[in-house]
């Protein structure tokens, strides 16, 4: 068949190789003539009511262009959208606030107050420092929980700071407490982090012959095209997006950065307007992955079978609403994780605080989830003491099952506890080291996570596919590539339909006006959505191919294939007709040879937020992660000496990729559990840069070993699911659980630092 | 503030040009057109600015451009002009080990360098030589082994046995 052709090929990437020349222009790469400068001036303290910002000085400095503050932008407070088409409402969408404005309140430390345009960056950095500002300092509040109390400082406008409240109740938790054996429970805090990629927040703007704003950025998101013209108070048409090949995300760009600072110099200018964070920039003033408190309390028989569990969370959402909504309903669905319990209560609290605001990050709320039952699965099972993983295997849903919190049922395959089995298999026997001071553990965890966007949000994604007349063909795509290859797999998806050959696709990508929007390259929806939606496309032209090649080589259209750029009859390949033949007939029968296609994902309504019942997500994924680790007791340094990392991908489309994601996502999470923390003290942030914030190098990063199940039971083509998300779950508790292993310590906070296992194992020897 | 006069030699090309003394080589290069050397930092954290310097690998955020006065530097561009370059921007690519291919170019000039000192192929040194480079993509692991397929292949055709 013509799909084994392409499909589950390790193709290499068609971007790799502008990649490996340095040909390919990010989005600080690229400059036009005339260009000018921009930087943003912001504020210096967490909490501050601000009176007065005085340019004058600024503006009148030789070679600024322009110096503006929130009077200068003509729509400054719309809502933080990313991408979808309505508006959720229901408290889904929060305040954007372009710039600070005088008698409001400043919220954190880098929100931006004025923005200034100049001949030279050193000019526009000149012209920074001479903005005046008065502030009146205010107390602020730093603390989640100080936050949700009645009478706190309030961070914003409204008159409470918890920004949200969602709930899932199953059965009834107070008789299923009172029929448990064994209670246990625990608390967690989980700190902000950062998603620290490489490139840093770029984009340059510019006006065409006919005054439409260009905007060349690096973001997961070309949908804000709508916000920008929003703030602008532009018509949706006059600003265009050109989203370039993304230097990293992670969830990071998703929100809206540079794009309405340059688009409003550029207005005002006339001119094109460059901007391109510092890396300390960059880490103090975008968003972060949200802090979480959690308190877990489960009730189990003393045959391992839990009957109950309870999940109190609060999320530290920081200075600005942004995404927070959504991680908070992430987290809440996924509070008990991939287990069958018949009575469970979740309830999570989202709160204001005057921190860096949180937002979207690699895994949205359901990591944090996974980090407080991963490490309560193991507390259970000491507690009983049982097998970690036989506890697991005891509890875990199966092929058919709902989830315990919405009462979902997932209607394709659950590989558990299969991925938690495989997983721990692959770690093979501990590692004997004679370093008395040296002890080995190992850890396991399992989870689910969702791919594709909540259903509510009502997801679809466009794609459009063309043969041309010499065989090659065209895509069009409005998908931004991350770095998980989401432009070449669509061109393979299409590639394999239409049997031609890789070399001859071409792609054109990321243009909110130029390609169709195929949505946002977040919440591990492109394999699934847009790979759809290239299906769908390539299929209607495959059709009408193949019906009339049938014409021409007498035969039913069923009985064709298209396969190495010959329409060809199955049961005898040596007739067939050339594809660029069938090309010249179509064309000259006046057959369509392009299509453009629509993929909708599930629509369902918005549920009651109280209580969050039904379908939520399109579907989910379920793998597992086993990791080795070496602690030394006499110092609290943990070394990760194997990992392995076990999902069900549905089908591997590209297994070079997903193996590249499933090992990224756990290098990454080696960082969140041992030295990631993006630390705020009153307001300010102490990780500025690499130096203080630690993130994994070729040093500490263990060969991660990964094992694909490929169910074939994926809503995404030919059975995949997304894996992008996925796997950077379980690493965490995996490693908690095997420190645990090692030493008898449990970490309930990470990072789990040298000085928190030190200190934990003074406090376990006192015992 | 005085500019000094820079005489350079990139990727095989003499540029002479004035350059203020706090300037950056990273900031020399890429005003040049050099924008295959990325900038990641600017501290010296990040790594993904290395090229080589007189067969050196060095951080260019935190060289001075007048410190490279006189010096022969390559950069990423340069690769295509030796087999080693070829070979590892071709195994780089099989490997799959680029993803969002940000720390690439800088990951290629550190490992050009590991392999211009013609070393017996080990997968702990090949670490220790990109450790100065982050990747937040990929994990490392398919960079670690790219650029070990190369260095088995070039320690053979030095006329060594099997690794």
């Amino acid at each position: 068949m013509s799909k084994s052709r392409l499909i589950g090929q390790a193709i290499p990437r068609q971007d790799a190789w502008a990649k490996v020349t340095g040909d390919l222009k990010y989005a600080d790469d690229f400059s036009l003539p005339g260009m000018l400068y921009a930087k943003v001036c912001r504020s210096k303290h967490p909490a501050a009511l601000l009176i007065s910002v005085d340019i004058s000085k600024a503006e009148s400095l030789k070679g600024v262009r322009a110096v503006l503050t929130a009077k200068d932008v003509p729509r400054n407070e719309t809502v933080t959208k990313f991408g979808q088409a309505t508006d959720v409402r229901g408290g889904f969408e929060g305040l954007y606030r372009v710039l600070a404005e005088e008698g409001k309140k400043i919220r954190y430390i880098g929100e931006p107050i004025a923005l200034v345009a100049a001949e030279s960056e050193a000019i526009a950095e000149k012209a920074v420092e001479l903005i005046e500002i008065q502030y009146e300092l205010l107390p602020g509040v730093f603390d989640p929980e100080k936050a949700m109390k009645p009478g706190a400082y309030l961070v914003g406008e409204k008159n409470s700071n918890i920004v949200n409240e969602f709930g899932c109740i199953t059965g009834d938790i107070d008789k299923g407490f009172k029929a448990s054996e064994v209670i246990i429970q625990d608390r967690f805090e989980i700190p902000f982090i950062d998603h620290a990629y490489l490139e840093p927040e770029a984009g340059i703007s510019w006006l065409d012959d006919y005054g439409t704003l260009n905007i060349r950025v690096s973001t997961q998101v070309i949908e804000h095209f709508r916000d920008v013209a929003e703030v602008l108070n532009l018509p949706h048409n006059k600003v265009r997006y050109i989203g370039t090949m993304i230097g990293g995300g992670f969830g990071g760009k998703e929100d809206i950065t540079v794009e309405s600072f340059i688009a409003l110099l550029t207005l005002k200018t006339k001119k094109p307007v460059r901007l391109v964070y510092t890396r300390e920039e960059s880490l103090t003033t975008h968003c972060k992955k949200h802090g979480f408190i959690e308190k877990y309390k489960i009730g189990a028989m003393k045959n391992g079978k839990i009957v109950a569990l309870e999940a109190h969370y609060i999320g530290n959402a920081g200075a600005y609403t942004y995404l927070t909504p959504w991680v908070g309903l992430y987290a809440t669905v996924s509070a008990s994780g991939p287990y069958k319990i018949p009575n469970v209560k979740i309830k999570t609290e989202m709160v204001l605080t005057n921190n860096i605001f949180a937002s979207a990050f690699r895994g949205f709320g359901s990591n944090q989830a996974n980090i407080g039952y991963e490490s309560m699965m193991d507390e259970l099972a000491k507690k009983l003491n049982m097998d970690p993983l036989e506890i697991r295997k005891i509890n875990c849903m199966r092929t058919g099952d709902a989830l315990s919190t919405t009462g979902q049922i997932i209607k394709t395959y659950i590989a558990l506890p299969e991925a938690a089995e495989k997983a721990w298999e692959g770690l093979g026997e501990p590692t004997v080291l004679k370093d008395k001071n040296i002890k080995i553990g190992q850890g396991v965890a399992m989870g689910l996570m969702s791919y594709g966007r909540m259903t509510f949000l009502r997801d679809s994604s466009r794609c459009y596919v063309k043969l041309e007349t010499d065989g090659s063909m065209i895509l069009r795509s409005g998908i931004p590539d991350l770095g998980g290859g989401q432009i070449s797999l669509l061109s393979q998806i299409a590639a394999s339909e239409l049997g031609v050959p890789i070399h001859k696709v071409k792609a054109f990508y990321t243009d909110s006006m130029l390609t169709p929007l195929a949505g946002t390259t977040t919440a591990t929806r492109q394999t699934y959505m847009s790979g759809n939606a290239a299906l769908k496309a390539a299929k209607i032209i495959r059709n009408n191919i193949l019906n009339k090649a049938a014409e021409v080589l007498n035969v039913n259209p069923d009985q064709l294939d298209i396969i190495s750029e010959k329409v060809v009859v199955k049961y005898d390949q040596s007739q067939y007709l050339a594809l660029t033949e069938a090309i010249r007939v179509c064309n000259s029968s006046g057959i369509e040879l392009f299509s453009e296609a629509q993929f909708n994902a599930p629509f369902t309504g918005i549920p009651d937020l109280t209580n969050i019942k039904g379908m939520t997500f399109p579907d989910f994924a379920f793998g597992a992660q086993a990791v080795e680790v070496a602690v030394d007791i006499e110092t609290g340094v943990v070394k990760v000496l194997k990992i392995v990392s076990c999902y069900d991908v549905g089908k591997a489309l590209n297994p070079t990729s997903v193996e590249g994601q499933m090992e990224g996502g756990s290098i990454q999470g080696l960082g969140y559990a041992l030295t990631e923390d993006f630390s705020i003290k009153e307001g300010i942030p102490q990780t500025p840069s690499f130096t203080e914030y630690i993130i994994p190098t070729s040093l500490d990063s263990p060969d991660v070993k990964t094992i694909m199940i490929e169910s074939g039971g994926g809503l995404g083509p030919y059975g995949a699911k997304g894996i992008g998300e996925p796997s950077f779950n379980n690493i965490v508790p995996a490693i908690l659980n095997a420190i645990y292993d090692a030493t008898g310590v449990r970490i309930h906070q990470i990072p789990a630092t040298a000085e928190r296992i030190i200190r934990s194992l003074k406090k376990e020897n006192l015992k | 503030m005085e500019e000094y006069p820079l005489k350079i030699t990139v990727n095989g090309k003499k540029i002479n040009a004035m350059v203020y003394p706090e300037q950056s080589l990273l900031k020399f290069l890429r005003s040049k057109g050099f924008t295959e050397v990325k900038c990641g930092c600017e501290k010296g954290d990040c790594g993904i600015c290395t090229v080589l310097m007189n067969g050196q690998t060095i951080k260019s955020c935190i060289t001075l451009a007048i410190q490279a006065n006189g010096k022969e530097i390559l950069t990423a561009k340069s690769l295509e002009e030796t087999e080693i370059g070829r070979k590892l921007q071709e195994s780089f690519v099989n490997h799959g080990a680029i993803q969002c291919g940000f720390c690439t170019t800088g990951m290629l000039m550190a490992a050009k360098g590991y392999l211009d000192k013609k070393p017996v192929p080990d997968k702990e040194e090949i670490k220790k030589a990109i450790s100065g480079i982050l990747c937040r993509c990929t994990g490392y692991k398919k960079i670690i082994e790219a650029i070990y397929d190369v260095a088995v292949e070039n320690y053979r055709m030095e006329g060594n046995g099997h690794v």
